[in-house]
C-alpha cells in the first residue's frame, strides 16, 4: 500500500512537473460517518435502550459500537486511484472519529469513492498499530484467533426465545478456521463503494451505516443461536462479511 | 575591540540571568524523561505527561516526599503510602482503607503503576477524577480519608523546615499550592512504572512459560472460555487494562452506582474500571469493594458466580447459568497465568521505596 502511495505521489509530481501552467487545485475530503436503524438516526441516547427490532424478530440493544475503516480511495475517470493508505477506528458512542479525513490531497474532479471496511490482508498485520493496540483496551484479535486487528465490535442485548434478556458481541474479524494445521485464514474485509462523488474544495460525504442490514442481508440473523463467541466461528465471520456490504451507503455530499 | 564585545557578551549574560530570576514561570528544573519500557515502546503510543507539568528531577523527588509524608492530612498521621503501599503494588492489603477519623472507606485502595498510559487519564474506581493531578487533590479533602482542607494542608507544608526549598527547586517558587503539590505527586506517580514480569520477559524471549501457564494464557484469550481480553488487555497491549467501565456481574441489586454516581446517567449504575491485572500477587484483596480475598474466588465468579443486573456488560456470558462454567484444570492453569503478570522487581525498586 505505501508503494502505491508513492507511486501515486511520484506520479503527482511527475504530471505537476509537466503541466506548470494548469496545476489542479489539490483538496483534503472529509467522511461523516452517521448511524441509523432502518432510517432512524442512532444518537449516544439511544444505546443501552431495547428499541430495535432485527429481521429475525429479535428486539434488541446496542451497547457498544466500534469499527474500523481503512483504504479510503479516489479513482478518477481515468482509473488513476488516489490512497493515503491511512484507517480510521470510529467510536459511535463516545462520538470520536466519526469524521474522518485521510491525509491525502487529490485534485478537484469527480471521482469514485471507496472505503475498506476493516482491514484486508494486507495490511492486518499482527501487533504493528501502537495507536489500535492501545485503543478500547488493545484492538487486537489474539493470535490463537488469526492474529491482527478486530474490524467491528457490536454489543448489546436482546430478548431471546425464552423472553429473557441476553448479551450479545457481533464482533467482526478476519476469519480464521482453528480447526485446521495449519489455521485456515480468510480475508473478511470488505470494499464499501460510494459511488461517483464530485470533490470541491471543501467536500463533506455523508456515509450512512444502517445497522439493521448486519442482521438482515443475505443473511438473516438469529441471535438466539449467534449471539457470543463469534470470533472463532469461522462460517459465522464469512455470514458477517456477507451482511456488511449492504450497510454502509452514501448520504448527503456538501461543498461547503 | 575585543574588549568591547567582552563587554557586550557580559552585558547579555548579566541581563539573561536577571530576566531568569524575575519571574518563576521562567524556572526551568532538571528535566527528567519517563524511562519507557521497550516493551511499551514497541506496543503502546507514548504515556501522557501535561505540557504544564513535565517531568523534572526536583519534582519527582519532591513529590515523593510528599507522597510518604503524613503532613497531607488534618492530624498528620497519614500519607498517601498509609493507602497505597509499595509492597502491595500501591495498593491496600485491608479490604477498605481507614482514615485519619476511623473510619472505613467503601472501596478498595486502587494499585498505582503504568498510571501515564491511562489514555482516557479517568481516575479512580468510578472515574471521577480526569487527570492524575485531579486525582491527587481528593483524598487530602475526602471527610474519609485525609479530612483536611488544602488551605491548611499547603499551610503545613509551607511551615516546614524543608519543603519551600524543595518547592523552589521543582518549580521555582517558595510558595506552596495545591496545584504545585499535587502536580509534584503525579510526576513521582508517572514514574511508577512496572513492566518487568515474568510474561514480559516471556515477551521479550528471555524465559519460556510453563505448559499450564501457556493454557492459562490460551483460557484468558478464548472468547468461548475466559474472553478476559476484551476488557483486560493481551500480548500487544501490555497494560492488561482497558481502563474503561463495566458492570461484571457481581450483584442483582446495585448499591454502589459507580460511574452511574459520577455521571447521574443510569446506563452507568454499577460500573467500575477494570484494573490492571498486573501484579495481581501483590493487590489482593480484588474487586472494586475487595469483596474477593484470592484469585481464585475471583476466578469462580467469573466461572459460576454471574448475577444478572440491568447494565450488567455484554460481554459477561451465560449469565443464567451463572457464567462459563471453565473445567477446575483450566481454572488453576488461568490463574497460574495471571500470576506470571506479577512483578516483583517492582514492588522491590528503592526508587519507589520511603525515603523520608
Amino acid at each position: 500500500m505505501k508503494k502505491i502511495a508513492l507511486f501515486f505521489a511520484l506520479a503527482i509530481v511527475f504530471v505537476s512537473c509537466n503541466n506548470d501552467d494548469d496545476a489542479q487545485v489539490q483538496t483534503t475530503v472529509d467522511l461523516k460517518f452517521t448511524h441509523n436503524w432502518d432510517g432512524s438516526a442512532i444518537e449516544n441516547s439511544d444505546f443501552e435502550q431495547i428499541q430495535y427490532t432485527n429481521a429475525n424478530g429479535e428486539q434488541l440493544s446496542i451497547s457498544k459500537l466500534v469499527y474500523l475503516i481503512s483504504d479510503v480511495t479516489f479513482t478518477n475517470s481515468q482509473g488513476v486511484s488516489f490512497d493515503a493508505g491511512d484507517y480510521n477506528l470510529i467510536n459511535v458512542r463516545e462520538n470520536t472519529n466519526v469524521t474522518f479525513t485521510p491525509n491525502i490531497q487529490i485534485p478537484e474532479g469527480d471521482y469514485t469513492v471507496s472505503f475498506t471496511f476493516g482491514f484486508d490482508d494486507e495490511d492486518n498485520l499482527d501487533g504493528v498499530y501502537t495507536d489500535l493496540n492501545s485503543a478500547d483496551g488493545g484492538w487486537n484479535v489474539p493470535m490463537m484467533l488469526g492474529g491482527g486487528y478486530h474490524f467491528m465490535r457490536m454489543e448489546g442485548k436482546f430478548i431471546d426465545n425464552t423472553s429473557s434478556e441476553k448479551g450479545y458481541s457481533y464482533h467482526t474479524i478476519r476469519a480464521a478456521d482453528t480447526g485446521t494445521t495449519p489455521m485456515t485464514l480468510l480475508d473478511t474485509s470488505f470494499e464499501v463503494n460510494l459511488g461517483t462523488v464530485t470533490i470541491g474544495n471543501n467536500t463533506e460525504i455523508e456515509v450512512k451505516a444502517n445497522l439493521s442490514e448486519w442482521f438482515k442481508n443475505p443473511n438473516q440473523w438469529d441471535l438466539n443461536v449467534l449471539n457470543s463467541a463469534l470470533m472463532p466461528n469461522f462460517e459465522a465471520q464469512k455470514m458477517m462479511s456477507q451482511n456488511g456490504t449492504s450497510v454502509f451507503s452514501k448520504g448527503t455530499v456538501s461543498q461547503n | 575591540m575585543r574588549f568591547l564585545v567582552s563587554i557586550l557578551f557580559l552585558t547579555l549574560l548579566v541581563i539573561s540571568c536577571k530576566s531568569g530570576d524575575d519571574s518563576g514561570d521562567t524556572y526551568e528544573a532538571t528535566p527528567s524523561a519517563l524511562v519507557i519500557p521497550q516493551l511499551f515502546k514497541d506496543k503502546l503510543i507514548p504515556p501522557v505527561i501535561p505540557e504544564d507539568n513535565p517531568q523534572t528531577v526536583e519534582g519527582i523527588a519532591l513529590g515523593k516526599k510528599l507522597f510518604f509524608d503524613p503532613i497531607l492530612s488534618a492530624d498528620g498521621t497519614l500519607a498517601c503510602a498509609g493507602c497505597h503501599n509499595p509492597q502491595n503494588a500501591f495498593s491496600d492489603s485491608r479490604r477498605f482503607s481507614v482514615g485519619i477519623d476511623g473510619i472505613d472507606g467503601t472501596r478498595n485502595s486502587m494499585p498505582i503503576f503504568n498510571l501515564a498510559w491511562n489514555f482516557n487519564e479517568k481516575f479512580f474506581w468510578d472515574g471521577r477524577a480526569l487527570t492524575i493531578e485531579n486525582q491527587a487533590l481528593e483524598p487530602v479533602t475526602n471527610p474519609i480519608e485525609m479530612h483536611n482542607t488544602w488551605e491548611n494542608a499547603t499551610a503545613s507544608i509551607q511551615a516546614d523546615n524543608e519543603y519551600p526549598a524543595l518547592f523552589d527547586a521543582a518549580f521555582g517558587t517558595t510558595t506552596v499550592t495545591s496545584d504545585l503539590t499535587t502536580k509534584a505527586i503525579a510526576q513521582f506517580v508517572r514514574t511508577l512504572i512496572s513492566a518487568n514480569s515474568k510474561f514480559d520477559k516471556y515477551l521479550a524471549n528471555e524465559v519460556e512459560l510453563t505448559p499450564s501457564e501457556l493454557n492459562g494464557l490460551n483460557v484468558f484469550l478464548d472468547e468461548a472460555k475466559g474472553d478476559c481480553f476484551h476488557c483486560h488487555g493481551n500480548p500487544n497491549n501490555p497494560l492488561w487494562t482497558d481502563n474503561i467501565f463495566h458492570n461484571n456481574g457481581l450483584d442483582e441489586v446495585i448499591t454502589d452506582r459507580g460511574l452511574g454516581d459520577f455521571t447521574g446517567d443510569p446506563r452507568d449504575f454499577g460500573l467500575f474500571k477494570s484494573p490492571s491485572l498486573r501484579n495481581l500477587a501483590f493487590t489482593a484483596p480484588y474487586m472494586h469493594d475487595g469483596r474477593f480475598e484470592t484469585l481464585d474466588e475471583v476466578i469462580n465468579h467469573y466461572s459460576e458466580g454471574l448475577v444478572y443486573s440491568e447494565t450488567i456488560d455484554p460481554l459477561m456470558k451465560t449469565v443464567s447459568q451463572g457464567g462459563v462454567h471453565l473445567s477446575e484444570s483450566d481454572k488453576a492453569d488461568l490463574k497460574a497465568f495471571l500470576l506470571t503478570l506479577s512483578d516483583p522487581s517492582f514492588i522491590n525498586n528503592p526508587a519507589f521505596r520511603n525515603s523520608n
